[in-house]
């Protein structure tokens, strides 16, 4: 996506969107990178400024779960209805791992994209990242653990960012 | 009768619109693409992406829970 066309829309339309990206489980990865994708595909500048467990989503190798801990709002889609799983079940070892197993299916069956092709959209629309230093300190990272194209920035580059943009999401 | 068919049927919310956006181009200005979709949540969202990226919606249908949206290429 980073045609001519969209370079040009990018010069003459001058919305913008900033979002953070706090969270970094399967489920949580989708809602950033698809309002980014779709928000440049729309010709807005998009910047995402990822802090906390959101830095997990920019990882080179992607390990993305879900929990069913503390989510009673999750419910599958299995044997005709939908079912639920008791905070109980979600503390047994594999109970998550299988749960991530259904979702990435179900993901799969639904022709949702996979959170891989959609950062992968996202790096090639031109994106923004910043990935939040004090984050990269607190959890050890090294810039060498994350994809290529995220730049280091603090809390300065986003208010800077969030002030001249005409969205700003906190995901 | 469109430019160019693009067939996004069986994928899901943003894929058609992303898929739109990268098909759009190689359409040339004035020529025009049509998109198939099976996303009933498509409907709304080539209205908007058309209205904010300034590129023409000439018509759209529904035949059998496919989609199909006439997009001119015009921004």
């Amino acid at each position: 996506m980073t045609d001519a066309a969209v370079t040009e829309e990018t010069l003459t339309n001058h919305k913008s969107m900033s979002l953070i990206v706090t969270k970094g489980n399967l489920d949580s990865g989708y809602p950033p990178f698809i309002l980014a994708t779709t928000a440049a595909a729309m010709g807005l500048n998009v910047s995402m400024f990822f802090t906390f467990y959101g830095l997990n989503l920019l990882h080179k190798n992607l390990d993305l779960g879900i929990t069913t801990l503390g989510n009673p709002s999750m419910k599958m889609p299995m044997m005709g209805m939908h079912m639920g799983m008791p905070n109980l079940m979600g503390m047994i070892p594999g109970v998550d791992g299988m749960a991530t197993g259904m979702m990435k299916n179900l993901i799969k069956k639904k022709g949702v994209a996979s959170i891989e092709d959609l950062r992968q959209a996202t790096v090639e629309a031109d994106v923004t990242m910043i990935a939040c230093q004090m984050t990269m300190d607190l959890f050890e990272y090294e810039m060498g653990d994350l994809i290529d194209g995220p730049e280091l920035g603090g809390a300065a580059t986003y208010i800077e960012t969030a002030t001249k943009s005409d969205i700003n999401l906190f995901i | 009768m469109a430019d160019q068919l693009l067939d996004t049927k069986g994928l899901n919310c943003p894929l058609p619109i992303l898929k739109a956006k990268k098909a759009l181009g190689g359409v040339p200005t004035g020529n025009t693409l049509e998109v198939l979709s099976t996303d009933p949540g498509a409907v709304k969202d080539f209205e908007a992406f058309c209205r904010q990226t300034g590129n023409e919606l000439l018509e759209w249908n529904e035949d059998s829970g496919v989609y199909s949206f006439l997009i001119k290429h015009t921004a």
